[in-house]
């Protein structure tokens, strides 16, 4: 760490930022300056004021309370939509790396394939048999971080399998399943958890997108996407309601970049 | 080579199976019948059954499927619902916004992206790379939607300079419909640009630490002519691969940015047909943007084994 202080700066800066974010987005379940959904028709879409320091919406609705809360929204999709992609990607690295033959090149085909398929692609194709909403986001991201977190396991796996520690335990007798998962598995979390990192401000980014699409989350549920689909319409009378929003994301997607950046320094030195 | 690419190519071929499948599975077999979602509420069950039989989905799903792709294979992507033209004929109708959209946007990427990355690999851990680098981070933070809604609050609320959105149509002239296009090609290939800023950067910086460049160096060449000729050219196999792999993600792209400027695209034809429940149009566009990334993800791993024949070996 010594050797890295810009590293070292952009680590914490990210973490200072992401636990920023968690902690608006916690103190958002408990507390807002007004409530995110109580409409006001006599206070519609006022600047930033004392009483509302983000201005209101075309319903008069609070904008900092719906930035407070789409936080929310954000980091839980982030999560899950991670997790989806980890999960389902680091098992089929694991199958397509450690069986190798015929199996490995089915399952690369197949992550091929999927990498044709954006968030927002596979967004669409749900949605024309689905309700849009959060769920079908969350999916869809998902979905596409399948092949990235895939190939990384599989990689390295592949190298794994012939290393010394690994043929030992082999040749004491040890199960394929205790193979994976007690000598490979752990030896690849460094680089998937700096993936996960790395693809969590993607998700957050998709997210907003999808929302503003309409086949993500849905009114009057606050989400930072929506809030700047919403302002679009009142972009000449009320400017600063497209503002607040996009800037939420831009400094959630900033930190969360720096913090990925930082954690691949310190834990990936050969991808710094 | 030949065998290499011949073997990329049947690899192409089971990946665009799986694409295939995957735009079936999602449209047939999840839980939902097609039928039903066009019809909607209102239908009644003897139409949603006359439909069901004239979309041949009282066949056995394997049979569909193979029917579906053979069609496709010839070209036939169904008959839209909503506008009741060929699928492919709208898919085609569209293409003239899309396509260009983002290609403008791949051309602003390369072109902001390639010479910042140069430039801050050449002052590294001086000022200008870390200016540089700053600049990348905010471009990848930004929201391409938002960097639109921004340009359209600058360029047209504010200053009045172009409108906020709309397609004049290539009939009013290339340069009109150019215009048309310039601000959202910008706002798409913002976050792209920021991407491939890092990646030449970082490609550059490890050519530049190379003992041929050192080499060069030492027998006294001029910087520029160090720079240009022997690390830019080395540099440009990754950086080739990064902005091809970007070209697709293009395309994507393309769909949330023809919402917020209003193009008449095929995101736009897209989202229209989820509203409409036209399952053919929405089915058709994902299998041709799909296979399109497919196609260049593989073109660009071929470009890439070309450019470098030490790939092929491994």
């Amino acid at each position: 760490m010594r050797r890295r202080p810009l590293a070292h700066a952009t680590f914490t800066l990210g973490a200072a930022i992401t636990l920023a974010l968690v902690a608006v987005a916690g103190l958002s379940l408990l507390y807002t300056p007004a409530d995110p959904l109580t409409m006001s028709i006599t206070g519609r879409l006022q600047g930033p004021s004392g009483g509302h320091p983000f201005g209101t919406d075309q319903f008069g609705r609070d904008i900092l309370s719906r930035v407070m809360a789409g936080a929310v929204t954000s980091i839980a999709v982030g999560v899950i939509a991670v997790g989806i992609g980890a999960g389902l990607g680091v098992l089929l690295g694991l199958l397509s790396g450690y069986v190798g033959g015929w199996l490995d090149e089915t399952l690369m085909r197949l992550v091929d394939a999927v990498q044709g398929f954006p968030a927002i692609l596979s967004a669409l194709l749900f949605t024309a048999v689905f309700a849009p909403g959060t769920g079908v986001s969350m999916v869809a991201i998902g979905i596409a971080f399948v092949p990235v977190f895939a190939r990384l396991t599989r990689g390295s796996v592949l190298e794994l399998r012939e290393r010394e520690f690994v043929v030992a335990a082999r040749a004491l007798g040890a199960r394929d399943r205790r193979l994976l998962l007690r000598h490979i598995l752990p030896n690849t979390l460094a680089p998937l958890v700096v993936q996960a990192t790395t693809s969590f401000p993607v998700a957050i980014l998709a997210e907003a997108a999808l929302a503003y699409l309409g086949l993500g989350t849905q009114p009057p549920h606050p989400s930072w996407g929506l809030m700047l689909k919403e302002a679009q319409n009142f972009l000449g009378m009320n400017p600063w309601f497209a503002v607040f929003p996009g800037g939420a994301i831009a400094t959630a997607v900033l930190g969360l970049n720096l913090l990925g950046d930082g954690l691949r320094d310190l834990l990936d030195p050969k991808t710094a | 080579m030949r065998r290499y690419a011949a073997r990329r190519a049947a690899a192409l071929v089971a990946t665009l199976f799986f694409v295939s499948a995957l735009v079936f599975v999602v449209v047939r077999i999840l839980p939902g019948d097609p039928a039903a979602l066009i019809m909607g509420t209102e239908g009644s069950r003897e139409a949603s059954d006359r439909l069901r039989e004239s979309m041949g989905l009282n066949r056995p799903l394997p049979v569909q499927y193979v029917e579906w792709l053979a069609r496709a294979l010839r070209g036939d992507l169904g008959r839209s619902i909503q506008y009741d033209l060929p699928v492919g004929e709208l898919i085609a109708s569209r293409l003239p916004v899309t396509l260009p959209l983002a290609l403008m946007a791949a051309a602003f990427m390369v072109v902001a992206a390639v010479p910042l990355g140069l430039y801050a690999a050449t002052r590294h851990r001086r000022a200008g790379d870390y200016a540089t680098m700053i600049l990348s981070q905010i471009g990848i933070s930004v929201p391409q939607f938002w960097a639109g809604l921004l340009l359209i609050l600058l360029f047209s609320v504010t200053l009045g300079w172009v409108r906020s959105g709309g397609f004049e149509g290539w009939s009013s002239g290339v340069g009109a419909a150019l215009r048309s296009l310039l601000l959202p090609a910008i706002a798409l290939g913002l976050f792209q640009a920021a991407v491939l800023v890092r990646a030449t950067r970082s490609a550059v910086l490890d050519v530049l630490r190379e003992d041929y460049v050192r080499t060069a160096r030492a027998k006294g060449l001029s910087e520029l002519r160090v720079v240009g000729r022997h690390t830019l050219r080395n540099a440009l196999i990754p950086i080739i691969t990064v902005a091809g792999i970007q070209l697709g993600q293009l395309l994507a792209g393309a769909i949330v940015l023809e919402s917020v400027f209003a193009l008449p695209g095929l995101g736009r034809l897209a989202l229209g047909a989820i509203t409409a429940r036209d399952l053919p149009v929405v089915q058709g566009v994902a299998l041709f943007i799909a296979s399109t990334i497919v196609v260049i993800n593989f073109a660009v791993d071929l470009v890439y084994t070309v450019l470098d024949p030490r790939i092929r070996y491994e």
